[in-house]
């Protein structure tokens, strides 16, 4: 049996809450003061995911980066691997809020799109 | 080739000297180790044109500090020195000590001080009204002064090289020894001979002077902090105010600058370490303690910085001036702590006089005294403000909002005679990066401005010296 | 001298959705003068997500969030001047501004919004002591350099303070490589939200020292070191806690101020709490048509709030200038009581206020299964308990008019916090 503690981030209050697992089977949580803090925590565990912000180099832009994320939650565990296919790519100016510059990052299944709009320089 | 003088120090001595000599014809080179002018105890002090009451009568401080207070009128006009006489007044919390304040009066007057005067507590209130309660009295001295110790440094410097004097930086002397008739000095890139050698090395003007004289100095470097108020606390104080020193220490001065801000300090501290210009807590705390025997509830919760400076304290306790009997041609400006910069103009019309008559060094007939006009566009009304924009658009453009400078402002300070190559030479000739937000917005806009003028790139930006780089890489490994 | 409506000094998250609202209210006379490059302020650099859950019920990144409104304002031909700072602001309601193509020029605006944003509490107001070298940022500056420039300002880092600009980059810093060694911090408890702490700290194993501060910082080109130590109750170092950690850079996250220069050249009375003008229930200043919003007003920590507060002072500035919004009755002062830090409005007018009125305020502490009370002068109409309130939240209460007018003689509204 595995125990896991973790900060709950519904609210200010910050509860900590322990999960108990059995390999990846969750056996018993507790410490959390609503049901948010239960879901959370349970996620958390089990598929922890996040969205990636950074940024891209732009080739021939007004900027030389465009700010990125992943178009949806990436599994945590990945986001290393992320930042490094994040970090080779490179895109043309001009570049507009919402243009795939990575497809299937870190075969994800998810896009890394552009959050911001660049020019051409 | 051989010089005619080699100044070594480009702090306010070092260049008024500098000024003072390219008035007449020769080969002249000012050698200072770091990247700017007034990088060491010329940056970090008190920003005060003493009006010359305090020094024993007889000493070179005594007689210097009030030459060089009269002599501020014409500089400040020709050279643009942001200066203003805005008069002194030195505290007495103790009513029976007030007998010193007439003895201070007294002194001064035999310095030759002019317009000094014994106030009651009422008079004084009515001129600052913000004087502490315990304050019974004060020596009024209306010929004191306020400068701007960067611009007076770097127009000395600027009109030096206008007339014809090399400046190298970077680079650091490191012997000095006779060769037949000449010096030779030694640097970490060169060797060098000249007719005379000008020592203005600040702290390390006792090491300088010990390589070639046998009459031996010793300069013991006293670390001062200080704290700067923002500009909104202006007007709370508006004359240097100094306190009587007690048997508990010399106290601290509040006082306007020239940019606006109040400052205070300094606190004394000896060290032996003459790079040391860290600030400490007890430092900081001794500032904030001290200024309320003077002052009533100064806003000191409206600090925007705190620094700290070294002054060159020679064991004699006056300025080593001129050459020691057994090194001739070697002209020593040493142990210049306060009044030095009050100083500065006479000290260097008197070694130039010197070096002038020793080497019948003739007079320049081309010598430009009017310095170029330096753009300032906060002070200007707004018409004066528009004109300038018409003429060039980059006047119109706020780079730093706290001070108000424009991109004009900062372009002109890089182009300059021995203009600015770091952020710090920006923020000394231009105001900017010293308000309020310390840089927080203005920075990488400079920095911007700096790589298109300069044609550098990001990472060779530096804050001051070799190392003092803002940005360490590229993001995404560079590989652009 | 040229004529606007309304001039609004600020085109970042607040001056944009105040524009629109005045805009969309029917007044068609407005202009947006803004200081940098482009629309959309401190938005453009804050490239993290989290922001527009309230107000568009999903999660965006800064500049998506400024783009919806810089989008909207296009589609509205909302006019704005960029890379124009504004230089003076007169009670007349004269602002006077200038830029590169216009030189200086001053135009009469029949109202005002003031929507200039905030400014970082910088390292000389900490009075940390050492040496001044390079490598010392707040973390907005060093927020600018890696997300709009593209350059890292160090490799190993420390941070002082918890607030939520200075967790975000020690999650940025540490993505682009760097090693981000703790976050210290002056309080008992952080300023950021936990969300923050637990994204950005937790994830990548980067300590949180509470009640810890920089005591020293070493390196005379560029930082070489800090040392921090605990502080006690008195939030002075205690000696003999001194750790020592080698970095090449301190990130500064200690406060944000409103940036109130021109609001004073306006004449507009300051709160001493916020630092921003003192407003009522419009949103509109002690000087008569100059209106204020957003971090100048007091400093929020969701983008959300302050464009739905921005949108009420765009509102009640094209009420103002349609002549609608006439002064009438008796002020009522709102008082901010027993942990309750301020309240934004400090003032209301019963017979001027709309149905409701959302107050919004902080509390000065970390406050546990408590209440906020609401007082009409002695009498107590509301008692809500709350889990937790912490400093670094906003709070609010929703006032209703019809209730407040049942007090014809009302003369205080108290907001407090009470343990029972």
């Amino acid at each position: 049996m595995e125990k896991r503690e973790l900060t709950c981030i519904g609210c200010p209050m910050g509860c900590m809450v322990t999960v108990e697992l059995d390999g990846s089977k969750v056996r018993s949580v507790s410490g959390y003061t609503c049901p948010r803090g239960k879901t959370y925590a349970i996620k958390e565990v089990t598929s922890p995911t996040r969205i990636v912000t950074s940024t891209v180099r732009v080739v021939g832009g007004t900027r030389t980066r465009v700010a990125c994320k992943t178009a949806s939650d990436i599994p945590k565990g990945k986001i290393d691997e992320i930042m490094a296919e994040i970090n080779a790519a490179r895109v043309s100016a001009p570049v507009k809020i919402g243009d795939i510059l990575i497809a299937d990052v870190a075969s994800t299944g998810v896009a890394v799109v552009a959050t911001a709009n660049v020019g051409k320089g | 080739m051989i010089y005619d003088v080699i100044i070594i120090g480009a702090g306010v001595v070092g260049c008024a000297v500098a000024r003072e000599l390219s008035r007449s014809k020769g080969a002249m080179l000012v050698i200072e180790r770091s990247e700017d002018v007034c990088t060491g105890t010329s940056k970090a002090n008190s920003a005060i044109i003493h009006s010359g009451y305090d020094a024993e009568n007889g000493t070179w401080k005594a007689k210097l500090n009030v030459r060089g207070n009269r002599m501020m009128d014409t500089l400040s006009k020709e050279l643009s020195i942001p200066f203003f006489r805005i008069g002194s007044l030195t505290v007495c919390t103790q009513e029976e000590r007030l007998g010193e304040l007439e003895q201070l009066r007294e002194r001064g007057e035999r310095n030759g001080v002019e317009g000094l005067s014994v106030l009651s507590r009422d008079e004084a209130l009515r001129i600052e009204p913000h004087l502490a309660d315990d304050v019974v009295g004060a020596l009024y001295a209306p010929t004191a002064g306020i400068v701007c110790p960067f611009r007076m440094t770097a127009a000395f410097a600027e009109n030096a090289a206008e007339n014809g004097v090399e400046f190298r930086f970077g680079e650091e002397v490191q012997h000095i020894a006779r060769d037949g008739e000449l010096w030779r000095i030694e640097t970490d890139r060169e060797v060098y001979h000249t007719r005379a050698v000008v020592n203005a090395a600040g702290v390390y003007a006792d090491v300088l002077n010990n390589m070639v004289s046998s009459h031996q100095l010793c300069i013991t470097p006293r670390r001062g902090d200080y704290l700067l108020l923002d500009t909104t606390v202006e007007g709370y104080v508006t004359h240097t105010v100094f306190q009587l020193p007690t048997t508990m220490g010399k106290g601290v001065l509040v006082s306007p600058t020239v940019h606006g801000n109040t400052i205070v300090g300094p606190t004394a501290f000896e060290t032996d370490d003459r790079e040391q210009t860290a600030t400490t807590e007890e430092g900081i705390a001794q500032v904030i303690l001290k200024q309320s025997n003077s002052i009533k509830d100064l806003p000191i919760g409206q600090v925007i910085t705190s620094f700290s400076g070294l002054r060159a304290s020679e064991q004699g306790h006056d300025f080593v001036l001129g050459e020691p009997d057994d090194a001739p041609g070697f002209f020593n400006c040493a142990g210049i702590e306060s009044p030095g910069l009050s100083a500065s103009p006479a000290i260097a019309e008197m070694i130039a006089q010197q070096i002038r008559e020793k080497y019948t060094l003739k007079e320049k007939q081309d010598f430009i005294a009017q310095q170029r006009d330096i753009v300032h566009m906060k002070p200007l009304s707004y018409e004066e403000q528009a004109k300038k924009i018409a003429q060039n658009p980059a006047y119109g453009v706020i780079v730093c909002r706290c001070a108000g400078v424009t991109e004009g402002e900062i372009i002109d300070a890089i182009r300059a005679p021995l203009g600015a190559r770091t952020l710090d030479g920006i923020k000394r000739r231009t105001g900017s990066q010293m308000g309020r937000c310390q840089g927080g917005f203005c920075t990488p806009k400079i920095m911007d401005i700096m790589t298109r003028e300069l044609g550098i790139g990001m990472e060779d930006i530096r804050k001051n010296g070799p190392g003092s780089h803002l940005v360490t890489a590229r993001t995404k490994g560079g590989d652009e | 001298m040229k004529q606007v409506d309304i001039i609004i000094v600020g085109g970042g998250p607040a001056g944009l959705s105040a524009a629109i609202a005045a805009k969309e209210a029917g007044c068609d006379s407005i202009l947006i003068l803004e200081r940098d490059g482009e629309l959309g302020g401190i938005l453009n650099q804050c490239i993290h997500n989290g922001f527009g859950l309230h107000t568009f019920h999903e999660e965006l990144t800064g500049p998506e969030y400024a783009d919806r409104y810089i989008e909207r304002a296009r589609a509205l031909s909302i006019d704005y001047r960029l890379n124009t700072m504004v230089m003076d602001i007169s009670p007349e309601r004269v602002v006077t501004a200038m830029n590169r193509s216009d030189g200086m020029f001053s135009i009469q605006a029949k109202a005002i919004i003031l929507a200039m944003g905030c400014r970082e509490r910088p390292r000389g107001a900490l009075n940390i002591p050492g040496y001044r070298p390079a490598g010392i940022f707040s973390a907005g500056t060093a927020q600018r350099l890696v997300n709009i420039e593209g350059y890292m300002p160090g490799r190993q880092v420390v941070i002082l303070g918890s607030g939520d600009i200075g967790l975000i980059m020690a999650r940025r810093m540490t993505l682009e490589g760097a090693t981000v060694k703790l976050v210290a911090e002056l309080m008992p408890y952080s300023g950021g939200l936990k969300r923050n702490i637990v994204q950005c700290l937790d994830d990548f194993d980067i300590p949180l020292r509470l009640s810890h501060t920089v005591v020293n910082i070493e390196g005379k080109e560029r930082v070489e070191a800090v040392t921090i130590a605990a502080v006690g109750a008195d939030r002075k170092p205690i000696p003999g806690t001194e750790e020592r950690y080698t970095c090449d850079t301190l990130l500064l996250s200690c406060g944000l101020i409103p940036e109130n220069e021109l609001s004073k050249s306006a004449g507009v009375s300051l709160s001493g709490v916020t630092g921003g003008p003192l407003v009522n229930e419009h949103f509109e200043t002690d000087v008569k048509g100059i209106f204020a919003c957003g971090n100048v007003l007091h400093v929020h920590d969701l983008v959300d709030y302050v464009s739905e507060e921005a949108q009420h002072a765009g509102q009640a500035a094209a009420r103002y200038v349609q002549g609608e919004l006439d002064a009438t009755g008796a002020v009522v002062a709102l008082r901010a009581q027993g942990g309750v830090r301020y309240t934004v409005p400090s003032t209301l007018c019963v017979d001027r206020m709309d149905d409701t009125l959302t107050v919004r305020f902080r509390v000065g502490d970390v406050y546990r299964d408590s209440y906020v009370s609401v007082y009409l002068d002695d009498r107590r109409i509301s008692h809500r308990k709350k889990r937790i309130m912490a400093p670094g939240e906003m709070e609010q209460i929703v006032l209703k008019k019809a209730e407040l007018a049942q007090m014809p003689s009302l003369r205080t509204v108290t907001v407090c916090i009470e343990k029972e």
